[in-house]
């Protein structure tokens, strides 16, 4: 059995399922619209100050929004119990959290790319900095995002209050990658500093983490 | 054992009393801060002890994912209650001290965000361990106290990015340190160290006693209706 | 006792599942030859779908040893066993041959032989393999059959299953019990955990009762083999 077919199948049931059911990209939407008219409310800024902190209040949303998605992909595999049939098999652990990543990576994609051209509008934004830099970035960020919560959304399967503890394990944990995307993003859209330093954050917490996960994950999937 | 715990008791006693002297009376009264200084020979070894413990927690996590252990389980366990609480103590010792002296409660300055941010790893490994319903908990617990240690150093750096302008170290900066400050400071540090090591060693008593009462439960509810 | 001229294929020695101060299991002892059809039956909470999670390699024994089909690792055991659970261990929104098609990929069968495995493993419980209908929309009967198909996907050698005639009408019961014997007459070894020990009476081999985790009795029935 090779690793790769299983996490293509894997990879591709979950994006069937969830075209078929489109449980967590509608809730994520619809979520992330509402935080995005929400902010334009609490904040009401000029374009030059939105600039400074639109990098914040998209990433925030995205953050928020991906907290969806998280809990989805763990609560599709509850029903029915259907992961113990993952579990009885001899598929190893690892490709089903690659496969989960991948497609949580893809769900919250997709996600930014509707929701960018939104924030842009209401917020007015014009990158003063070179805006090609702001893809590396998404990229990094989001894959930031989703490996650590892939893995604390399966670690907070054996927990009670299930959803609720998924940001409490991820939140403080992502403060450093948070600040990479905040940062990087601002430095892009106000031209003033230069996000290198940010970029190589995010490479580094990416490069760690997704290293610590893939070595652990057995042992969470297996802990019931 | 039992002798070593109540020495360790008495030691620590006399010592933290004698910290308190110390602080109050035997250190001189900082020229620019005033009193509030003093606040310091509390402050900083808490925080010491704090980091101290969280390192031990690391460790103890580490050999746990290797050998299984179940001491070093409570060995991390213990650690990172003992250790919010310094840390705890820490955050509120702080923006007290910093109100008056830099007219702020709060600052986002290296060592204060990593404090806070350790603060909260921390707080969610306790919450896991609470709410977690697997029977392998201590797995779970081992596995986020690792993903933590990895947190630590791209926290730091990115602080560290974050807050260039953040304001001078305050202790240890100058030449304003009066050399008496350095040594009480030093035996407060020992001081709590040796609060430190009371309480964790009470609260590991009290959690091997736990964990050997539930096993006897668990034995009991294993003989039910063997005859 | 019959003579036992294989190697057992499950081989329990004092297993012990506790969940906090629940004991599921209490010192599951005992052997279990390869080809029969084993009737596991007792109350609510006697450890009967503990036992075969731990079989299964699903739960882990908090004490206690428990080798299947000659491994110590259950990891290396996985690919010969088949498991049917209480839930159907189906994606609803997912058609059963798509069901089935993505548990293949799983098992490693190879990509030319995915489809008349599926086709079998459909045809064998009676459904359509054509039929395009999300398993969700299933009436309980065919769902059960459809799970049954996906635990006999594989193969196995050792087939573990978990109620599998509840909520089913009686005819479909009377069909599934027919199965399961079959299978066991192919050579592989069936443990069923059941209320209905009446619908198996016919084949099994022998009946393990079951009592606050533990076997308290094992009868061998004539019924298998006459």
């Amino acid at each position: 059995m090779s690793f790769l077919a299983i996490t293509r199948a894997t990879l591709a049931k979950d994006i069937r399922l969830e075209w078929r059911s489109k449980d967590a990209i509608n809730a994520m939407l619809f979520f992330s619209l509402l935080v995005v008219v929400i902010f334009s409310f609490a904040f009401d800024p000029t374009a030059e100050e939105s600039r400074r902190i639109a990098g914040g209040l998209v990433w925030v949303a995205f953050l928020f929004a991906a907290i969806v998605a998280l809990n989805q992909t763990w609560a599709r595999e509850l029903r029915n119990q259907v992961l113990d049939a993952y579990r009885v098999s001899p598929a190893p652990a690892t490709p089903l959290f690659i496969a989960k990543a991948f497609g949580n990576f893809i769900f919250v994609a997709v996600l930014e790319a509707l929701m960018t051209p939104l924030f842009v509008a209401f917020y007015k934004l014009r990158p003063l900095g070179p805006s090609w830099q702001l893809i590396p970035i998404a990229v990094l960020g989001t894959w930031a995002l989703v490996v650590n919560g892939t893995f604390f959304a399966a670690m907070s399967l054996r927990t009670r209050a299930r959803e609720i503890m998924l940001p409490l394990l991820l939140f403080p944990l992502s403060i450093p990658a948070l600040l990479g995307m905040v940062n990087s993003t601002a430095a892009v859209l106000t031209g003033e500093t230069s996000p290198t330093f940010w970029i190589a954050l995010l490479v580094a917490y990416d490069v760690v983490f997704t290293t610590a996960c893939l070595l652990m994950f057995e042992a969470v999937l297996e802990a019931e | 054992m039992k002798r070593g715990f109540t020495i360790l008791a008495i030691v620590t006693a006399v010592l933290l009393s004698f910290a308190l002297y110390a602080a109050l009376v035997i250190a001189p009264t900082e020229q620019t801060m005033g009193n509030v200084q003093r606040i310091f020979y509390y402050h900083v070894p808490s925080a010491w002890v704090a980091f101290e413990l969280f390192l031990i927690n690391f460790i103890a996590s580490v050999f746990y994912l290797v050998r299984r252990s179940a001491k070093a389980d409570i060995l991390a366990l213990v650690t990172a209650e003992v250790g919010v609480v310094f840390c705890t103590v820490v955050l509120i010792t702080g923006p007290i001290w910093a109100r008056p002296v830099w007219g702020i409660w709060w600052t986002w300055d290296l060592r204060l965000t990593l404090t806070l941010v350790l603060w909260l790893i921390y707080v969610s490994y306790l919450v896991l361990r609470r709410f977690s319903t697997s029977s392998q908990t201590p797995l779970l617990a081992a596995v986020l106290a690792v993903f933590g240690a990895l947190d630590v150093p791209l926290v730091y750096f990115s602080i560290w990015f974050f807050r260039t302008q953040h304001p001078a170290p305050v202790i240890g900066g100058g030449g304003s340190l009066d050399p008496r400050m350095g040594w009480v400071l030093l035996y407060n540090w020992i001081a709590f160290m040796c609060l430190a090591w009371l309480v964790c060693w009470t609260r590991y008593r009290l959690e091997v006693a736990q964990r050997a009462v539930h096993e006897v439960e668990a034995m009991q509810s294993l003989m039910e209706g063997t005859r | 006792m019959s003579e036992t001229q294989s190697t057992p294929v499950v081989v329990a020695d004092g297993l012990i599942k506790q969940f906090g101060r629940f004991a599921a299991l209490r010192g599951v002892t005992g052997e279990f030859a390869a080809g029969k059809l084993y009737v596991i039956l007792g109350d609510n909470g006697a450890g009967k779908t503990t036992l075969l999670r731990t079989i299964a390699g699903l739960a882990h024994a908090t004490r206690g040893v428990i080798s299947v089909l000659g491994f110590a690792h259950i990891n290396e055991a996985r690919s010969q066993i088949g498991y049917m659970a209480h839930p159907s261990l189906l994606y609803d929104e997912m058609s059963g041959m798509e069901n089935l098609r993505y548990f293949s990929e799983l098992y490693g069968i190879p990509a030319a032989d995915v489809d008349k495995k599926c086709r079998d493993a459909i045809n064998a419980v009676k459904l359509d393999p054509d039929l395009d209908r999300p398993v969700g929309q299933y009436s309980q009967g065919m769902r059960q059959r459809m799970s049954l198909a996906r635990a006999l996907l594989n193969d196995p050698k050792l087939l573990l299953l978990d109620e599998p005639f509840s909520n089913v009408d009686a005819r479909s019961a009377a069909e599934m019990a027919v199965l399961v014997a079959q299978a066991r007459d192919r050579g592989k070894t069936v443990f069923v955990v059941t209320h209905q020990p009446a619908q198996l009476e016919a084949y099994a081999d022998e009946f393990i009762w079951m009592e606050l985790g533990r076997i308290v009795d094992r009868t061998a029935t004539r019924g298998g083999r006459q």
